[in-house]
């Protein structure tokens, strides 16, 4: 077990810092000038010298990559052109809204396609999981932008028990920000659950027909146990392997559905960095979103080891 | 008859071929049609075939893993096939089963402890420590080492596992345990331990067993009463000796002179047999041996043969010599 940690947290190390030089490296080869850029095209050559000095720029590659990996190491990353204050307190402050939306879109997926992925194999061929998997075609085809406005529609407009869209702010209002993020978690979550609802289904089905499961029934065990206890564990690395994926995509940000509902999240940052040329909340930015994706597979790998004895001896 | 530990009566299994959820199944495959026989306590009773010939299928109807199409399964007398899960409770644990496969068998993600001892839960509420007393009890009958508890099946050799199937088996002391194949996917030397075992298990609980193989070899070492099925029925049943000696059906005859004898001054005949086991979705009109028989005569063509008794004990489903069967 502690041989498995430690050859995994040196792959994600390494990983980390591959993914951080790729991506200094692309902005710095980038054509644009942020000196120019902050002082706009009037700025006299001298003046831009200098900042161009004060921020940096005119040193080695190296050093400036150096400079800027140690202070986003020591939490003193760039700040943000737009905005000026540190990209890393924009990054922290977004994430507050764009974490929890990822987490609850989760929750409602795994509620969601869990329990219908088990029905639908236990019930194959037969008209309920025609019907099951029916919906997750649907759901495989909807765009999440067109159902977050679709529950708008609904729900706010119509009925009028949710708010079209903004964001009131933990500290102001806990339980109105919860209901904020409601609908637009639902909207991810439902599209995600069409996927692990047929993985689900298809992973029980081949875990169904093992022999030991036949070995759990002739054993004389409640159904229940023979399709929780044997079944749905064995069933669940597949499962757990896309949820994680999933869970980092959402981290690293759900623009479309963020801009449908007006949240000041990690995805609407991006995308209003991007539109202004603020590269360095860009850069940092996508060196976070790929984090997040690599160390919630790290996790994910781990949890392995809960589910299946097998791992954990290596 | 009150000896009759179990009794099957005229037992059927049909699969369905093709069809859908609109459509009627195209086509039947009868993989067991119309078996009957009895188990005494304490009895080993052999059941042996060639592939495909419906000796799992009647096992697993036997255990219950499959439900049958037609006839009835008496256990004591009781007709538990119709029970449902709840009724059956108290039967699946007189009756066990043991795979042919004991690499797949076996839930990888459980310790041995918890698989052996697993079918104590669904009859109580056993505690933790009873449960490892249990299962140490029982590695140390089948012949392995109770320090081996923890272990996973995956760090086990094939035979080890078999045994591991064969504690499970006896966790919740039944009286009959159906054996599918149990040792065909273990190694020729390993063979011969598990079949000891069984044979020194049987003595020490006074098991019976319904002992399914293609390996006559095995089953005669073992089994008291060998039945022979052939496309789904049965053709021949006797006592080990008389059928060694005085088999009736010609399949019969083939099979057991396909087994090779260690002895430098027997030949194996050529095969007198050729051509495979006709398909059970379309079998042959008559005796469904026919085709392949080469002591066939008209009425095999036309009429399929009953299982009539030539004496108390021995049983056969031929036409020749008057339904007395015998080809020698």
């Amino acid at each position: 077990m502690r041989r498995y940690l430690i050859k995994n947290i040196t792959i994600l190390i390494l990983l980390l810092f591959i993914i951080s030089l790729t991506v200094f490296a692309i902005l710095f080869v980038l054509p644009g000038d942020p000196a120019q850029i902050i002082l706009g095209i009037n700025a006299t050559p001298e003046t831009l010298a200098n900042l161009r000095a004060e921020l940096g720029l005119d040193q080695p590659f190296w050093v400036q990559y150096g400079h800027w990996i140690g202070g986003l190491l020591t939490g003193h990353g760039s700040r943000s052109i737009n905005y000026d204050m540190p990209v890393y307190d924009l990054i922290v402050s977004r994430l507050a809204v764009t974490g929890p939306l990822a987490l609850m879109a989760i929750v409602f997926a795994v509620i969601i396609s869990i329990p219908l992925g088990i029905y639908a194999a236990q019930h194959q061929n037969r008209p309920g999981d025609l019907i099951v998997m029916g919906f997750t075609q649907l759901g495989l085809a909807t765009p999440e932008f067109w159902l977050g406005i679709l529950l708008i529609l609904i729900f706010a407009v119509k009925w009028r028990l949710f708010s079209a869209g903004g964001f009131p702010g933990w500290d102001v209002s806990f339980g109105g920000s919860l209901k904020a993020l409601l609908l637009p978690a639902f909207a991810l979550g439902v599209i995600r659950a069409s996927i692990i609802t047929r993985l689900t289904r298809s992973s029980m089905l081949e875990v169904l027909r093992e022999d030991y499961i036949r070995t759990a029934r002739a054993k004389g065990l409640k159904e229940r146990t023979v399709v929780y206890v044997h079944g749905l564990k064995n069933a669940l690395i597949p499962v757990l392997t896309i949820l994680g994926l999933q869970l980092g995509q959402l981290l690293a940000g759900a623009i479309i559905i963020e801009n449908v509902y007006y949240l000041p999240g990690l995805g609407r940052l991006v995308f209003q960095a991007i539109g202004q040329r603020d590269l360095p909340v860009v850069r940092e930015i996508v060196v976070f979103m790929a984090a997040a994706v690599i160390i919630v597979n790290f996790f994910v790998d781990f949890t392995y080891a809960f589910i299946d004895p097998r791992f954990r001896k290596r | 008859m009150s000896s009759d530990l179990i009794i099957a009566r005229d037992l059927a299994r049909y699969f369905p071929l093709g069809g859908g959820l609109f459509t009627k199944p195209t086509a039947w495959v009868k993989a067991v049609d119309g078996v009957s026989f009895s188990v005494r306590k304490g009895e080993s009773f052999g059941v042996v075939g060639e592939s495909g010939c419906g000796k799992t299928t009647l096992g697993q109807m036997i255990v219950r893993l499959l439900e049958p199409t037609a006839g009835q399964v008496l256990f004591k007398g009781d007709d538990i096939t119709h029970l449902n899960r709840r009724e059956l409770s108290p039967f699946r644990q007189k009756i066990q089963i043991i795979f042919q496969d004991p690499y797949s068998s076996l839930d990888p993600r459980m310790t041995v402890t918890s698989i052996i001892t697993e079918p104590l839960l669904a009859h109580g509420k056993p505690t933790k420590a009873h449960r490892r007393q249990v299962a140490a009890d029982l590695m140390k009958k089948v012949g392995l080492r109770p320090d081996d508890q923890k272990k996973f099946p995956h760090e086990f050799s094939g035979g080890q596992r078999q045994r591991i199937g064969i504690a499970r088996a006896l966790c919740v002391r039944p009286e009959l345990i159906v054996a599918d194949e149990p040792v065909s996917a273990l190694d020729v030397s390993i063979q011969a331990q598990v079949i000891n075992l069984l044979g020194d298990l049987r003595d020490e609980f006074g098991l019976s067993y319904i002992f399914i193989s293609h390996d006559i070899s095995v089953v005669e070492h073992i089994c008291d009463r060998i039945a022979v099925m052939y496309l789904g029925g049965i053709v021949e049943v006797a006592p080990t000796e008389l059928f060694i000696s005085d088999q009736r059906h010609p399949y019969s005859a083939t099979l057991l002179a396909a087994v090779p004898r260690p002895d430098p001054n027997h030949r194996i005949q050529p095969a007198a047999m050729e051509g495979d086991v006709p398909s059970p979705i379309d079998p042959p009109p008559g005796c469904p041996f026919h085709p392949r028989c080469e002591h066939a005569f008209d009425r095999c063509r036309n009429e399929k043969p009953k299982l009539i008794n030539v004496t108390d004990e021995h049983a056969v489903a031929c036409f020749l010599n008057d339904g007395q069967g015998g080809v020698k």
